[in-house]
C-alpha cells in the first residue's frame, strides 16, 4: 500500500504493509538504522522515536498509525543547519554512552521531556526515560546530562529574552 | 617472517625478570611489510604492527579488542599516545583484523590463566609453553578484563615506545645528528641545536624500514601526560546522532533478514516442521532447518540443538513466519527438569560429600570445626542469569565465490572465523569476520552460536542474510551465568575471632580462585562437586566472581553479626596483612560515614572483593519502609594499580554495579519442562532509571601491577546489599533475587532458605 510519511521534516510517499512497524520500515525501506531494535514488545525504549513531538515506541507503532503526523528520528535530533541539540552535546561532555546502543532512544526520550518541561525535576526525569533500559547502567549520567542540557537551554532563552 | 616460531620464541624468552613478559606478549621481528595490505591504505604507513601514521601526521592506533562498551580502544590508544609523545587530538583508532597475524598470545595466556599475576602465567617448562602457545593462536579475545592490564601494558605501551625509538633514529640519520640530541613532542621530531622540527609523518617510511624493539624503555608514570587523564572516548561522538554502526546497521547488496527459533528444551532434535502457513505469508523466502554444530569448541560449540530458521524480506515478516510455524520438538531426557529439581540436584550433590574436588585447602577445618564451641552454618544459593545486552544477537553473511564475510559484533572474531569455518566446511582463509560495535556483550559475545547459523543459512539460500535474534530467543538461548549452591561453616573462637572456614559448593567454572578469600583465617577448607545439568553455562560479567562475592561476603558478614563485631572492623581485622585490600576496605567505610548512625529502617551493608587485578570495596546504603526497598547510595573504592583513563574506569564501576544490581534485586531464569520460562524485559527485568542509586567511585593509584575495570564492580554489589538490609531490619537473605522476597512479612533473624 502506498502511504506519505513525514520524517525529519521530509515527506515522502512509501509502498508498505500497513500493519509494519515504524522500527522496520525506518530501518529496512529507509535507511534509517539510528532507531534500534531492542524487545519488540514496548519494554525497552532502544527504538523510541518522536510522533508530533510526543514519544513512542516504534517496534509496536505500525506505520498506518503515522499517517498525516511528522516523525522524528535521531538522525533529525540536530538542528536545520546540523548544529548538535543541547542534549547530545551534554552526552558527550557527561561521557554518556558506554556501548551507546540504547542512546538513540534514550536521547528522543529525554528530547521530548526538555520541550514538555523545560526544567524538569528527578521525578520528572525518573517519570520520563522509566521506558528506556541501558544494560550499561549509565542513568546517573544519563541524568546529570539531561539535567545539563535543561540549564544550558534556559539560560539561553534567558540572554535571547 | 611475522611467525612465531620456536626461536623467536626462544630468543624473546632468553631474557629475565620482567623482559619475558614483554618477549610474550609482542611477537619480535620486523612484521609491516606483511601487515601493511591488511590495514593500510592510501597515505598511510604502517610503522609497527599497532601504529601507522598518515601523510597529514594522524596516528592510527591499531587495537586488537572489541568495543562492547567498556572504553578500552580509547584507553589503548592513550596508552600509544603516551609513549610515543603523540599529539591526541590527532588519534585515532582501528580495530586490528581478524586475522592471524593479530592473534593475541599474551590474551590466550591470560585468558587461560587469568587472575594470576603475569609473571606467573610462565609454566616450568619451554615445552609447556610452547603447547600453549599453540592453542592461543586463534584467539583475540576481549574478555577476562585483560585489554588495558595485558595488551595495554605488555604491547600497546612497548609499540608507541618502540615506534618513537624508530622515528628518532630515522631523523638522527638524516639530520647527521647525534640520536641522544633528537627529542619529541606532539607528533614532532625536534633538534634544538640546528633548529629543526619535523612531523612524524615526514619519517614515517624510513622508521617503518627498521626493525622495532620490543624492549625499549617506558616512560615513568610521573612523566606520563595522556595516560592518567581522562580524556573524551573517541567512539562517543557517533553514538549520540545514530552515526554509530553495529552490526544490526550492516547493509549489502541483495541481502534478506532472517530470524530462528532453537528447541525449547536444550539439546532437543527437530521431529517435524509445519511451513505451510509461514510460507503462506506474503515476503516469506525459505523455511531452513540449521544443524547444531557438532563442535566441542568452546567457541563454536553449542550442544543445544538444532534450529529452524525463516527467511524473509523484512526482519518483521521473518518474525510473522516464525510465529506461523508449527515445529514439533523431539523428546529429550531433559523434559521435565525444573529449577526446583536442579536445586535438589545440587543439594544432593553437595550432601553425598563425595567427590570433592578442592580448591583451597590450608590447616585442617575439620578438626578445628569438630572441637569448636561454636559453629556458624549457612547455605546460600543463586539462580541462572541471562545477559540480555541491548543489542539483540545479529549477524550478516555473504558467501560469493567461495569466500564468506560475516559482519558480526564478537568478542573473539579469530575464534567465530575457525568456528564459521568449521560449521560451513571453508578452510579459515576462506572466511573474513568483520568485526563491528557491540551493543554490550558482557561475556555472551564470546559464543559464536548465532554466527555460525547465519553463515550456515547463507550457505543454504545463497544470498547475504542478516540474522537477527527476537529478544525471546535472547533470552531463552542463552550460555547461562550457573545457578549454584554453595555451604559455609565456621569456627568462631571464643573471643569471636574466626579459626575456621569451610566450603562447599557446586561447578566450577572460572577463574578458579573465585572462592578464595583474602582473610587471614588459621584453617581453610573450599571445594566443589560437579554436578552437570542440561543448561548451557557461559562466562557473564566477572565470571565465578558473580556468585562467591555473594557467598563469601554474605558469611563473613554473618560471621561479624554471630560474633558480635562491626563487620568492617571484623573483616579489617583478619586482613592485617593484606595492606592493599586493608586501605581499600578503610577508604569505602571512610567515604561512606560508616561510623556515622543511621535512621530507623535504614541500614548500610559492606564487600571486599579481589578479582582481575583490582580490588574492590563496596558499602551500601539502604532504606527499608514499610517493606519497600530503597537502594540509597554505594560507595566504591577500588584499587587499579593505575587507572589509565580515570573516568573510564568509574564509568566501568557504575556499569558493573548496575549490572550486580539488576542481578541481586531481579535476575533469575527459571526453568519448567526443561525449558526456560523468561522470555523478554517484561519477565527478565532490569534496572531503571528511578532505582539506579548516588554511586561514589573512589579510585586508588597504588602503583602496583594494573588491575581490570570491567568486570570487578559486579561481585560486590549483592553481597553489600544484602548485608545493609540485615543491618537495617535484622533479615539475612541467603538467595537471590530479592523480587519475590517479601521484606515486609519477615520477621527479625529468619533465614530466608528455611522459609
Amino acid at each position: 500500500m502506498q502511504q506519505t510519511v513525514t520524517i525529519n521534516e521530509v515527506k515522502q510517499s512509501i509502498d508498505v504493509n500497513p500493519e509494519k512497524p515504524l522500527l522496520w520500515v525506518l530501518r529496512e525501506e529507509l535507511a534509517l538504522t539510528g532507531t534500534k531494535f531492542g524487545c519488540g514488545i514496548a519494554q525497552c525504549g532502544a527504538c523510541t522515536v518522536l510522533l508530533d513531538g510526543r514519544p513512542i515506541r516504534s517496534c509496536i507503532t505500525p506505520i498506518a498509525a503515522t499517517k498525516g503526523r511528522a516523525i522524528t528520528t535521531i538522525e533529525g535530533l540536530a538542528g536545520a543547519a546540523g548544529q548538535p541539540h543541547p542534549l547530545q552535546r551534554a552526552w558527550i561532555a557527561h561521557q554518556v554512552p558506554q556501548c551507546g546502543y540504547c542512546q538513540s532512544g534514550q536521547l528522543m526520550s529525554a528530547a521530548a521531556l526538555l520541550t514538555q518541561q523545560p526544567s524538569p525535576t528527578d521525578a520528572d526525569i525518573d517519570q520520563a526515560m522509566q521506558g528506556n533500559i541501558c544494560r550499561c547502567g549509565m542513568y546517573s549520567r544519563i541524568r546529570e546530562a539531561i539535567k545539563a542540557a535543561a540549564a544550558e537551554a534556559t539560560s539561553d532563552s534567558g540572554a535571547d529574552g | 617472517m611475522g611467525k612465531w616460531t620456536r626461536r623467536a620464541f626462544l630468543s624473546a624468552a632468553a631474557l629475565t625478570g620482567g623482559g619475558i613478559v614483554v618477549g610474550l606478549a609482542m611477537r619480535p621481528g620486523r612484521r609491516v611489510d606483511g601487515l601493511t595490505p591488511l590495514v593500510a591504505g592510501e597515505g598511510e604507513t604502517l610503522v609497527h604492527a599497532f601504529i601507522k601514521i598518515s601523510t597529514d601526521n594522524t596516528i592510527t592506533a591499531i587495537v586488537p579488542h572489541g568495543e562492547m562498551g567498556q572504553g578500552a580502544q580509547t584507553a589503548l590508544a592513550q596508552m600509544v599516545a603516551e609513549e610515543m609523545d603523540a599529539d591526541w587530538s590527532r588519534i585515532v583508532v582501528q580495530e586490528a583484523p581478524a586475522h592471524g597475524e593479530y592473534a593475541f598470545y599474551s590474551i590466550g595466556r591470560g585468558f587461560q590463566f587469568q587472575g594470576l599475576n603475569f609473571p606467573d602465567l610462565l609454566v616450568p617448562t619451554i615445552d609447556g609453553v610452547m603447547m600453549r602457545l599453540a592453542d592461543s593462536m586463534n584467539l583475540q579475545i576481549t574478555g577476562g578484563s585483560m585489554s588495558v592490564r595485558v595488551t595495554g601494558r605488555y604491547s600497546m605501551q612497548v609499540a608507541g615506545a618502540a615506534t618513537r625509538d624508530l622515528l628518532r633514529r630515522a631523523a638522527a640519520d638524516a639530520w647527521h645528528v647525534p640520536l641522544q640530541e633528537v627529542v619529541t613532542e606532539n607528533s614532532h621530531l625536534l633538534h634544538a641545536g640546528t633548529s629543526r622540527r619535523a612531523p612524524y609523518a615526514e619519517f614515517a617510511g624510513a622508521a617503518a624500514r627498521q626493525t622495532p624493539s620490543y624492549t625499549p624503555t617506558l616512560k615513568q608514570p610521573a612523566d606520563y601526560r595522556v595516560m592518567g587523564r581522562s580524556m573524551p572516548r573517541l567512539d562517543i561522538p557517533p553514538k549520540v546522532d545514530g552515526t554509530a554502526r553495529f552490526a544490526l546497521d550492516i547493509r549489502r547488496p541483495g541481502m534478506v533478514y532472517a530470524t530462528v527459533m532453537r528447541a525449547p528444551v536444550f539439546g532437543a532434535p527437530v521431529a517435524r516442521v509445519d511451513d505451510t502457513a509461514a510460507l503462506a505469508i506474503d515476503g516469506v523466502i525459505a523455511v531452513i532447518r540449521v544443524p547444531a554444530a557438532q563442535s566441542k569448541d568452546r567457541v563454536g560449540g553449542f550442544s543445544a540443538g538444532e534450529s529452524v530458521a525463516v527467511v524473509a524480506d523484512s526482519y518483521w515478516t521473518a518474525t510473522r513466519g516464525l510465529r506461523a510455524l508449527k515445529v514439533e520438538w523431539g523428546m529429550t531426557p531433559n523434559d521435565s527438569v525444573s529449577s526446583h529439581s536442579i536445586f535438589d540436584q545440587f543439594d544432593q550433590a553437595l550432601a553425598a560429600e563425595t567427590d570433592v574436588i578442592s580448591d583451597h585447602v590450608t590447616g585442617d577445618a575439620k578438626r578445628a570445626l569438630a572441637a569448636a564451641d561454636s559453629v556458624i552454618s549457612a547455605d546460600y544459593r543463586v539462580p541462572y542469569l541471562a545477559h540480555t545486552c541491548m543489542e539483540p544477537l545479529n549477524a550478516t553473511a555473504e558467501i560469493t565465490d567461495g569466500q564468506c564475510s560475516v559482519w558480526v559484533g564478537c568478542q573473539n572474531p579469530l575464534g567465530f572465523r575457525r568456528a564459521i569455518a568449521a560449521a560451513i566446511d571453508f578452510e579459515e582463509h576462506n572466511v573474513t569476520v568483520h568485526n563491528q560495535l557491540m551493543g554490550g556483550a558482557f561475556g555472551r559475545k564470546s559464543r559464536a552460536d548465532w554466527a555460525v547459523q547465519t553463515a550456515l543459512i547463507a550457505k543454504a539460500i545463497g544470498r547475504p542474510v542478516q540474522l537477527i535474534w527476537g529478544r525471546e530467543e535472547d533470552v531463552r538461548q542463552d550460555f547461562y551465568r550457573p545457578a549454584s549452591v554453595s555451604q559455609f561453616q565456621a569456627a568462631l573462637a571464643e573471643d569471636g575471632e574466626v579459626v575456621a572456614w569451610m566450603n562447599r559448593y557446586t561447578n566450577k567454572f572460572e577463574p578458579p580462585e573465585a572462592p578464595l578469600i583474602p582473610y587471614a583465617i588459621q584453617h581453610q577448607d573450599i571445594g566443589h562437586v560437579e554436578s552437570a545439568t542440561h543448561v548451557p553455562g557461559g562466562a557473564w560479567r566477572s565470571v565465578d566472581h558473580s556468585q562467591h562475592g555473594f557467598y563469601t561476603e554474605s558469611f563473613i558478614d554473618e560471621l561479624a553479626v554471630a560474633a558480635n563485631h562491626d563487620p568492617y572492623e571484623y573483616r579489617a581485622r583478619l586482613l592485617e596483612d593484606k595492606p592493599r585490600h586493608l586501605a581499600v576496605l578503610k577508604t569505602a567505610a571512610e567515604r561512606a560515614d560508616w561510623q556515622k548512625p543511621l535512621a530507623v529502617g535504614w541500614g548500610r551493608g559492606i564487600s571486599l572483593q579481589e578479582c582481575f587485578g583490582t580490588i574492590v570495596a563496596q558499602v551500601v546504603e539502604v532504606s527499608i519502609d514499610d517493606g519497600a526497598l530503597s537502594v540509597e547510595r554505594i560507595v566504591a573504592a577500588v584499587d587499579i594499580g593505575f587507572a589509565v583513563s580515570p573516568d573510564g574506569t568509574v564509568a566501568q564501576i557504575e556499569s558493573a554495579i548496575a549490572y550486580g544490581l539488576t542481578a541481586a534485586l531481579y535476575g533469575e531464569i527459571t526453568l519448567e519442562n526443561g525449558a526456560v520460562v523468561q522470555s523478554n524485559f517484561h519477565d527478565y527485568q532490569a534496572l531503571r532509571m528511578a532505582e539506579m542509586p548516588n554511586v561514589e567511585t573512589h579510585i586508588i593509584n597504588s602503583g602496583h601491577s594494573m588491575g581490570g575495570a570491567g568486570e570487578v564492580g559486579t561481585p560486590g554489589v549483592a553481597p553489600a546489599l544484602v548485608n545493609a538490609i540485615y543491618d537495617a531490619i535484622g533479615v539475612r537473605i541467603r538467595k537471590l533475587p530479592l523480587k519475590d522476597i517479601n521484606l515486609r512479612s519477615l520477621v527479625e533473624g529468619k533465614s530466608l532458605l528455611d522459609s
